[in-house]
């Protein structure tokens, strides 16, 4: 009888969690299409640019091209990504709205492999 | 050399915590090491597999296929994880009991086994497939795998080994009457690890937008790609810059499970007189 009730709220407590965690998804807004979309290039182990500028406060997309015949991943603690391009592939980066500042971002594969996003 | 043994001691070493934990909490079930190298040996295909489709996958879901994938096996993995401590609460007491009447410990040892080795799969999986990537560059830019690459990455593996075996060397080294307390614990930690990390992929992927300021920034204390910095992140999830909803989902996992290992752990009425 015991083991009953205990098992029954067990089971409401998890069907709670999924709706709660359903409804933040649902919640979620869809993207917004005033992105900001930037392009770069990954070859000799450089980012090319390796300087990036984008206005604050609007989201941005990053277009990553792989021109190195090596796998990199593109990383950044800063800006909360970290994505596996393999060798000569491209990827999508969106990064939200950003307060001014400098972001860092890097190849966790060859970390000298450095980038900067400067918003004003 | 270098670059190819860093490169793998760092990922098999974030394989290898997780893998020295799962042999510390399942050290008095028999049978474990065939669950365990099952977990890995099927962990390193998946990893040649994603591999292989890394560009394919990436482009899946308006380019944010990575990220779903490695949010949807994080979330599968924090599942097992829960499971097997909320399991463990239940049968731990009555599988310690029989553990030397052998036979009936590997029949109930073997479901909570089940979900460790999923969760050690996803874990070689994960860290496997960057190592096959990134050797696998080196190899083609090269024009083919040259010794000292091959070396490297075997030095790198034989590191990551090694962590894996003293972190299992280590934590078996602590009382019995402890060790559920702590590997629990260790387990409960990693799976809301894993949570808040799985919610980075989905925030990454523009799913979740919700809560997603960074709350604080401790890079300048220890860096997220420092190597303490990605022990704490596998082992505790630590992340230098989290978001408000990483923070709401660790937070979430931990009182979840250990609401759950509470609400189904023997009641005290049927539980033996304190042993």
């Amino acid at each position: 009888m015991i083991k009953r009730t205990v098992m029954r709220s067990g089971r409401s407590l998890l069907a709670a969690t999924m709706l709660a965690s359903a409804a933040i998804l649902a919640a979620a807004p869809a993207c917004a299409d005033d992105a900001v979309t930037l392009s770069l290039e990954i070859k000799d182990h450089r980012f090319d640019p390796a300087e990036l500028h984008a206005p604050p406060g609007k989201p941005i997309t990053l277009r990553v091209k792989n021109a190195s015949s090596i796998a990199a991943e593109i990383e950044s603690s800063d800006m909360h990504f970290e994505k596996v391009i393999a060798a000569g592939a491209e990827a999508t980066i969106r990064v939200r709205p950003l307060q001014p500042g400098r972001y860092n971002f890097f190849d966790d594969f060859h970390h000298e492999t450095q980038g900067v996003l400067v918003v004003p | 050399m270098l670059p190819s043994l860093l490169i793998v001691f760092r990922e098999v070493f974030e394989a290898g915590l997780i893998i020295g934990i799962v042999m510390a909490v399942t050290s008095s079930v028999p049978g474990r090491g065939l669950w365990v190298a099952g977990g890995v040996i099927a962990g390193v295909l998946g990893a040649c597999v994603v591999a292989l489709f890394t560009g394919g996958l990436s482009e899946l879901f308006g380019g944010s296929g990575q990220e779903l994938f490695n949010a949807g096996i994080l979330g599968f993995a924090v599942l097992m994880l829960g499971w097997h401590n909320v399991w463990m609460a239940r049968h731990g007491r009555e599988m310690a009991a029989e553990m030397r009447a052998a036979g009936q410990a590997v029949v109930t040892g073997s479901k909570s086994l089940a979900a460790l080795a999923v969760v050690v799969m996803i874990a070689v999986l994960r860290e496997g497939s960057e190592v096959v990537l990134f050797l696998y560059g080196v190899a083609a830019a090269q024009g083919g795998a040259d010794l000292s690459m091959a070396a490297g990455g075997a030095v790198g593996l034989v590191l990551g080994a090694i962590v894996c075996l003293l972190t299992y060397l280590g934590l078996i080294t602590i009382p019995t009457r402890y060790l559920f307390a702590v590997t629990s614990t260790l387990i409960t930690l990693l799976a809301a690890g894993m949570a808040a990390q799985a919610i980075a992929f989905l925030q990454q992927a523009n799913i979740l937008t919700v809560f997603d300021e960074t709350v604080w920034n401790t890079s300048w204390l220890l860096s997220d790609s420092s190597l303490l910095g990605r022990a704490l992140h596998t082992l505790i999830g630590y992340v230098d810059q989290p978001t408000a909803m990483q923070l709401i989902a660790y937070a979430a996992t931990l009182a979840v499970i250990l609401v759950l290992m509470r609400l189904f752990a023997v009641p005290p009425a049927q539980r033996p007189r304190a042993a």
